[in-house]
């Protein structure tokens, strides 16, 4: 077996740093972390495998660092209003090799530095052109270098289905991002791009994904294609879309396109333009974690996106969860019996999570549970106690509004969100 | 009461139940190492690890618990917690005194116990799995130093193991001196002998050229990634504890 030695001293070391700091720090308004999700074993002894997510280090604004990731170039031939890479800002531009990417990947990952690679980049030429190299440097890991970690590759818009099949033959994971929640919105700030031509790479992937797992099923040595699915990215705050119409669009896209995951990503003012927020606009972070918290009770909590928000609450409530805000608005539920009740309904209990609920469901096939043994299993008594009856004689009885039960949450709550609320509430 | 004092082995824990049933005990104390000697009155029983004893003990649980339920329950002892001898015993009285499988019995406080404690080790793991900061010696092999709070090192193999497969690796626990060494074959425990120059998490001198080039970009990159306009340092410092920091390069 061949074995190739990748020397990056021999390429000049500065050079490359130079190269990284920029091409990561252009890349990494791009959130999606992921790793996990593919099914790749190493074989034959070679290097690597994917198949649960590892974050091997965090930022200092607490996001995870599983991957390398990075834009092959930030040399672009579009001008959007909120990218940092746009053509008309004044910035410095380089570019990878295809060799660099291969060995700063291979060499960081041998380190157990990271999962494997992210890689992006600016539209260089044209959208074939990029795809090309992007789809060369996953082939070159897989091919040459016996690599089997976690392989995330943009797909670019307008890139030609043979490329994109051929992506998919190498990486675990593709996407392409919105950016914007709406196509006004992405008409106002990016005028040169389409909606339709991210959405047909979309449309693409899913059905090859579709098809290649029903080869898979008749012939067990079908190749593996994206294992891991596609996601997408929309920016949250750079435009006016309210929070009914981001969390419509996920459901959308969840839906239409079986996407895995769908990242909303604070704006964050880096450029002076008169369409978007001026560049002292704080970073929606409180907004962005409420959504994220809504995107999971649709996809693991059971709730329908209409039962988050609507026409009537078309925003999400920046004080206190979105599950608690629905609990509150539909007090006619409750209270249910935790040793009684379904499991669909124990998941909709403000404090318990889906680990508590499954724990709840196995541990009262022995014996009916108090709060002591509730709150052992890590449910947030404070808040349940307001919506469920356990085996004791202990429980809420006064006949309360949902008003008053948020009032009584957040007086008892050490939630940092408090911070951000211009009514304080007197604690005595 | 019964005080039991046992050798910290999973086969002596077994042996302990064997032990507290033969002799129907019914109030037991478990505690590692020897027994000193201390109130008169008190009953004291050394217990002798047996393979045997152990063997049927552990025949017996298989019968009343499920492949799962018998590993969460090893890898609670592997722990190595100090107080909690107990519970595993509670934990197995419990399992031989019921007539179904109660490993999932999480309203039981010995189960729920158990059941943390498995988390403790499973989230050290994980932590291991991605705080391992390999660096590459002059004969080519890949060497890293972990400092866990959990003797995690034998649930570190496997991964670690699949993962490199196409290279040398040492994996050395410098809290409890001994390593996992793999020779592109297989996996064997080591200890080494470090002088008092070339501490264990410091062997800098039989480094490759290139690494420290690799770890410079590394420090790079990590710095490239952040936006200071997001900095979280409380969230930033709940996902990696400072007391990883000294064994990760983009933090020193």
């Amino acid at each position: 077996m061949l074995k190739i030695l990748v020397f990056l001293v021999d390429m000049n070391a500065d050079k490359v740093t130079e190269k990284l700091n920029i091409l990561a720090d252009a890349a990494k308004y791009d959130v999606s972390c992921a790793s996990s999700g593919s099914k790749r074993q190493n074989h034959n002894k070679g290097l690597g495998n994917a198949s649960n997510g590892i974050c091997h280090s965090y930022t200092e604004d607490g996001r995870c660092v599983s991957l390398l990731k990075i834009l092959l170039t930030n040399h672009c031939i579009f001008d959007c209003a909120y990218c940092v890479s746009r053509k008309s800002n004044d910035i410095k531009r380089a570019a990878f090799t295809v060799q660099e990417v291969v060995d700063l990947t291979i060499n960081f990952y041998r380190r157990n530095y990271i999962e494997g690679l992210f890689l992006s980049s600016g539209i260089f030429k044209n959208a074939d052109y990029t795809m090309e190299r992007l789809v060369l440097i996953a082939k070159k890991l897989r091919t040459e270098h016996n690599f089997n970690g976690y392989i995330h590759l943009k797909s670019i818009p307008g890139a030609s289905d043979e490329l994109m099949r051929e992506a998919g033959l190498y990486a675990d994971r593709l996407s392409v991002n919105l950016e914007m929640p709406t196509e006004e919105g992405l008409k106002l700030l990016a005028p040169d791009k389409n909606r339709q031509d991210m959405i047909d790479p979309m449309n693409f992937l899913k059905k090859e994904i579709i098809q290649n797992t029903e080869e898979k099923k008749l012939f067990k040595k079908a190749p593996m294609f994206a294992p891991a699915g596609q996601s997408t990215q929309v920016i949250i705050g750079a435009t006016q879309e309210d929070d009914q119409q981001i969390l419509y669009m996920a459901n959308h896209f969840y839906r239409n396109y079986n996407l895995k995951r769908v990242y909303y990503s604070g704006y964050v003012p880096v450029l002076s333009d008169s369409r978007l927020p001026a560049l002292n606009t704080t970073v929606p972070m409180v907004r962005e974690n409420r959504l994220y918290q809504a995107d999971w009770l649709m996809r693991f909590y059971g709730f329908k996106v209409n039962e988050i928000v609507d026409s009537r609450q078309p925003l999400l409530d920046l004080d206190i969860d979105p599950k608690l805000s629905w609990a509150i608005r539909n007090m006619q539920a409750f209270p249910i019996d935790i040793n009684k009740a379904d499991l669909q309904m124990i998941l909709r209990v403000p404090g318990i999570g889906v680990e508590s609920a499954n724990k709840i469901v196995k541990a009262r096939n022995f014996a009916k549970l108090g709060w002591d043994q509730l709150k052992k299993i890590g449910v947030a008594i404070n808040r349940a106690r307001y919506f469920i009856t356990c085996k004791s004689t202990d429980f809420e009885r006064r006949d309360l509004t949902g008003t008053k039960i948020k009032q009584f949450i957040l007086a008892e709550s050490h939630s940092k969100y408090l911070k951000n609320t211009q009514t304080q509430l007197s604690m005595f | 009461m019964t005080r039991l004092f046992y050798d910290g082995t999973f086969e002596g824990l077994l042996t302990t139940v064997f032990e507290i049933y033969e002799h129907r005990l019914a109030h037991t104390k478990l505690e590692k190492g020897e027994c000193y000697t201390s109130a008169m009155f008190e009953d004291k029983i050394k217990v002798i690890t047996d393979e045997t004893r152990a063997a049927r003990v552990l025949k017996g649980l298989q019968q009343k618990l499920s492949p799962d339920g018998i590993q969460r329950l090893y890898i609670a002892h592997m722990a190595e917690l100090d107080k909690e001898d107990d519970t595993l015993i509670g934990f197995i009285r419990y399992a031989f005194d019921s007539l179904m499988n109660i490993e999932e019995d999480f309203g039981n406080k010995y189960v729920l116990r158990v059941s943390e404690i498995v988390g403790f080790m499973r989230r050290e793991k994980h932590r291991m799995e991605a705080f391992v900061r390999f660096q590459k010696l002059k004969d080519g092999s890949f060497y890293a130093a972990i400092k866990p709070d959990f003797n995690v090192l034998p649930l570190l193999n496997r991964h670690f193991k699949s993962r490199y497969a196409d290279q040398k690796w040492i994996i050395y626990d410098i809290k409890r001196s001994y390593g996992l060494y793999y020779d592109l074959h297989d996996t064997q425990f080591i200890s080494m002998e470090f002088s008092s120059i070339n501490k264990p998490d410091k062997v800098i001198a039989a480094y490759t050229e290139d690494e420290g080039v690799y770890q410079n970009l590394w420090k790079n990159y990590f710095n490239s990634t952040n936006i200071p306009a997001r900095k979280n340092t409380k969230l930033h410092v709940r996902h990696i504890p400072k007391r990883y920091w000294k064994h990760l390069p983009e933090k020193i």
